[in-house]
């Protein structure tokens, strides 16, 4: 009896380590950018390019920054929840439009509505390196200092808004 | 004269085609060091290639960001400090050793040490004890060989 005790020991270690594995999401890699200031931009408005929006015009309030495309087809999966929120008046999304053309992405926000305070035209991508941003969408919950406190990969679905997001803008705004 | 034409709009079209590879072998020194660096990093798109073999936008859009930084005169170390700042340890595909990493670097040679201790003490407890007196049959059968061998 007394033998198979240590094989059962190692299978249930095993097992234990391989269920959690298959719980992970190995696509979801923590951004090592969490809880540090956002990297300064400062770039054209989607809707009135020859206006600027910094990174300095969103200190004093939570806000969101969803990145987003016309390409993006899990973008419109996320969409008509934060079309919801934004009508809910709880907190600011700002887009990131990312690697997109300008008539397309304005076309597609007029087909699928407009969420964004303002939109952000990151066409060379090059802001969303310095976000990190590796797979679209992504959104990014940043504090009042402009630190970001929190990023979701992927469509945001309707349990990560209300058990996540939501507490957090709570909380920073308090 | 169409047909001329046809041609020449055709041969211009191989001309402009060329022109745009040009960046690639316009210094073959730099874009190799650009590869080698990127060689380094893993893609976050495809997750199992380097940068330098992923075709993932991404990862052309690193290889930029690589071939700019040595073109204003960075180091790879500048570089990679950038790209681990963006995107953490995980892009490194050898991540440095430290505290939260030890286990990654040491586990496999604590499961070698593991292994080997429990290889020691089992042979251990296998081998049978020298002094073990002979059974009488044991005995005579002994007795009976020898003397065979003598005779």
């Amino acid at each position: 009896m007394k033998r198979y005790l240590l094989p059962l020991l190692v299978f249930a270690v095993m097992v234990g380590f391989l269920g959690v594995g298959l719980k992970l999401n190995p696509r979801e890699v923590p951004s090592p950018l969490i809880d540090k200031p956002a990297p300064a931009f400062s770039l054209p408005r989607l809707d009135a390019p020859d206006q600027q929006l910094a990174l300095q015009d969103m200190k004093g309030k939570v806000w969101l920054l969803n990145v987003w495309a016309s390409w993006c087809v899990a973008c419109r999966v996320e969409h008509p929840l934060l079309v919801e929120l934004a009508s809910a008046g709880v907190v600011p999304i700002y887009g990131l439009n990312y690697k997109d053309k300008r008539d397309e992405a304005l076309v597609w926000l007029g087909r699928h509505g407009n969420p964004y305070v303002a939109s952000l035209v990151d066409a060379e991508g090059v802001v969303g390196i310095d976000f990190g941003v590796y797979g679209v969408p992504e959104t990014f919950v940043i504090d009042k200092e402009g630190i970001i406190r929190m990023k979701h990969i992927g469509p945001v679905t309707p349990e990560v808004l209300r058990d996540t997001i939501l507490p957090l803008v709570k909380k920073l705004n308090a | 004269m169409h047909r001329l034409l046809l041609v020449l709009c055709l041969a211009w079209l191989g001309v402009a085609g060329a022109q745009e590879a040009r960046p690639l072998a316009e210094d073959p020194v730099l874009e190799a060091k650009v590869m080698r660096i990127a060689e380094e990093l893993r893609c976050l798109v495809c997750q199992n290639e380097t940068i330098a073999a992923s075709h993932a936008e991404l990862a052309v859009d690193l290889r930029k960001q690589i071939r700019q930084k040595l073109q204003q005169g960075q180091s790879e170390q500048q570089i990679l400090d950038f790209m681990v700042q963006r995107y953490g340890d995980f892009v490194l595909y050898r991540p440095p050793v430290k505290s939260s990493t030890w286990l990654l670097w040491g586990g496999p040679f604590l499961l070698l040490g593991a292994a080997l201790v429990g290889l020691v003490l089992s042979i251990r407890r296998r081998r049978v004890p020298a002094s073990m007196p002979l059974q009488r049959d044991e005995a005579e059968r002994a007795r009976r060989l020898l003397g065979e061998e003598k005779s």
